[in-house]
């Protein structure tokens, strides 16, 4: 809404509802990402923020509304207009234009950062392996570690995974990436490292969505700032208006805890 | 109080004598008589054993390469190892399956190995050899429809296939639960990641999740392959000419039972030996990611497994 013009938006979430048995988590969530946004979502613990980010690529799979990314709706396709299934292959292919970095990093244990890097390049985009290589030691290069390529994950600090994490979604070259709470598994004095890299990206303008519950990340690098409780989005617009001057009760509430 | 002092005021030499690298082991008596004990024993044992006429070990010794127990060597082995190949494969399918969200495939997976675990390998081998009592022809057919092709039973099964096929599914029941529980051993979010990065289930268990649960999956089946050399020996009653049933067919003629069946028990101990080193080889090679120095200690063995 506030970055209405005349671009479509890469993102497309309308009337989104997400229920785990009897609760529900989702109520209706509408939003629109632009191409080279950077879009924060803050909220309590529960308010359905992380849920919201994972229907986007489906790992969760939503009960009504829809959310379609790069013209694509997101686990369906019209066929003979109606609304079908899309079988789990047809998923998995529209997936990998979305990258996505987890709250606990979730590397290959049993592979080396650099084959952690390459594995979806070469495997699932049919890059060479020497190609597949060049870029993963770029990437490795911008995220700064690029004398870690042959270390195996357990041998590096939290924030060192998150960076390889990093690294590794973006190496699939995604037109989106989602952080799920990208520094909330980490010790406070690693914390920065990660948030320094993933500013980098921003200003780089790649499109991100990014569940955090780093204010300060939110304020500088963000271009939308979202409040999410209870399964609705309660606030949103530009950080120093959402962040600087809250309007909303439960956006004020949750804001002074961090002040 | 005297702690305090002690430890306050050490004696003349201060922080050099508690410095741990000047520490010795003190000499351990009892642990030195304990030992010359036990090796008496064993020795004393070893020596009643080798000397006692009625263990035959010449016997032994002229029949440990006779040419029937060889050919009985290589029954039991072969059968082993086909059995265990086909009993991996088998049951690899029929923990995906279980583990599967469909409910038909779920379902069989769980009548397989309902049915082969809980009936007697002995009385399931039997089964498939005398095949042909229950069914005389073997046939495709359309279910209720007309027959296509058809075999003699005994044609095709013989002790041979019967053996393999009897050995085979009841190895797939056990391993079936060895692999599922593997594969539920890996953090979910393995999986997880696998499929955000729009992998396929098949490449996600292949490249990802299988790799990792090796770990628990590998000393188990160590287990199991010894267990299978063993049962081999069951075969003997479909008349397969396994390392048992051959130093039977031995003792028979000559009735030299105990030393006939020393030489068996000498290679069945042998395989297994080999067998449980071949298994701490594989179990470092799957635990490799672990060692904190692994890049360190062998920097060309790693570059050479990041070849895809």
């Amino acid at each position: 809404m506030t970055t209405a013009n005349s671009q479509t938006p890469l993102v497309e979430a309308r009337n989104v509802h997400k229920s785990f048995d009897q609760l529900e988590v989702l109520k209706g969530i509408d939003l629109d990402v632009m191409p080279g946004e950077v879009v924060v979502i803050l909220g309590p613990s529960g308010s359905g923020k992380s849920t919201f980010l994972r229907c986007i690529n489906h790992l969760e799979a939503i009960q009504k509304g829809y959310i379609q990314v790069d013209g694509e709706q997101i686990g369906y396709a019209l066929r003979k207009g109606r609304l079908e299934k899309l079988s789990a292959n047809g998923i998995a292919r529209q997936r990998r234009k979305i990258g996505m970095v987890f709250q606990q990093f979730n590397l290959y244990p049993h592979m080396t950062v650099l084959q952690n890097i390459i594995e979806a390049p070469i495997g699932i985009h049919g890059e060479s392996r020497q190609e597949a290589i060049a870029n993963a030691m770029r990437l490795l290069e911008r995220v700064g570690l690029s004398e870690k390529a042959q270390s195996y994950p357990r041998q590096l600090s939290g924030g060192q995974q998150q960076r390889v994490a990093i690294a590794r979604a973006l190496a699939i070259r995604p037109k989106l990436m989602l952080f799920d709470e990208p520094t909330s598994a980490l010790d406070p004095e690693l914390v920065g490292e990660v948030l320094a890299t993933m500013r980098d990206l921003a200003r780089q303008g790649l499109t991100m969505i990014v569940v955090t519950h780093e204010i300060g990340f939110a304020r500088e690098a963000a271009d939308r700032v979202i409040f999410m409780d209870g399964g609705h989005i309660v606030e949103m617009g530009k950080p120093e208006d959402v962040i600087g001057n809250p309007q909303h009760p439960r956006t004020q509430a949750f804001l002074s805890r961090f002040l | 109080m005297s702690d305090r002092t002690a430890s306050n005021a050490p004696p003349s030499g201060g922080a050099d004598f508690r410095d741990v690298a000047t520490a010795h082991t003190p000499f351990r008596t009892g642990r030195l008589v304990l030992w010359l004990v036990i090796i008496l024993v064993v020795a004393d044992f070893a020596w009643i054993v080798a000397n006692n006429e009625n263990f035959g070990w010449p016997v032994v010794a002229h029949y440990f390469f006779d040419p029937v127990v060889m050919s009985g060597l290589t029954v039991s082995l072969g059968l082993t190892v086909v059995g265990m190949l086909l009993g991996i494969a088998f049951g690899l399918i029929i923990a995906i399956a279980r583990m599967s969200n469909d409910r038909l495939a779920r379902s069989f997976a769980s009548l397989f190995i309902w049915f082969f675990r809980g009936t007697p390998l002995l009385v399931q081998l039997i089964f498939w050899y005398n095949m042909s009592t229950l069914f005389p022809q073997l046939s495709i057919a359309i279910p209720f429809g007309p027959t296509l092709v058809s075999w003699e039973t005994n044609s095709v099964i013989t002790p041979m296939t019967a053996a393999i096929v009897g050995l085979a599914l009841n190895e797939a029941a056990y391993m079936a639960e060895i692999i599922r529980g593997g594969l539920l051993s890996v953090d979910r979010g393995q999986s997880e990641t696998a499929e955000a990065f729009g992998m396929t289930r098949a490449r996600a268990l292949w490249r990802i999740i299988i790799p990792q649960a090796m770990r628990s999956i590998v000393p188990p089946t160590g287990n199991q392959l010894i267990s299978m050399i063993k049962a081999t020996s069951l075969v003997s009653v479909i008349a397969m000419a396994d390392l048992l049933y051959s130093v039977q067919s031995i003792y028979n003629r000559t009735f030299e039972i105990i030393p006939m069946l020393l030489v068996a028990v000498i290679w069945y101990l042998m395989i297994t030996t080999v067998l449980n080193i071949g298994q701490s080889y594989i179990e470092a090679y799957y635990g490799r990611s672990d060692r904190r120095n692994a890049t360190v200690a062998k920097p060309a063995a790693v570059t050479e497994e990041a070849s895809h």
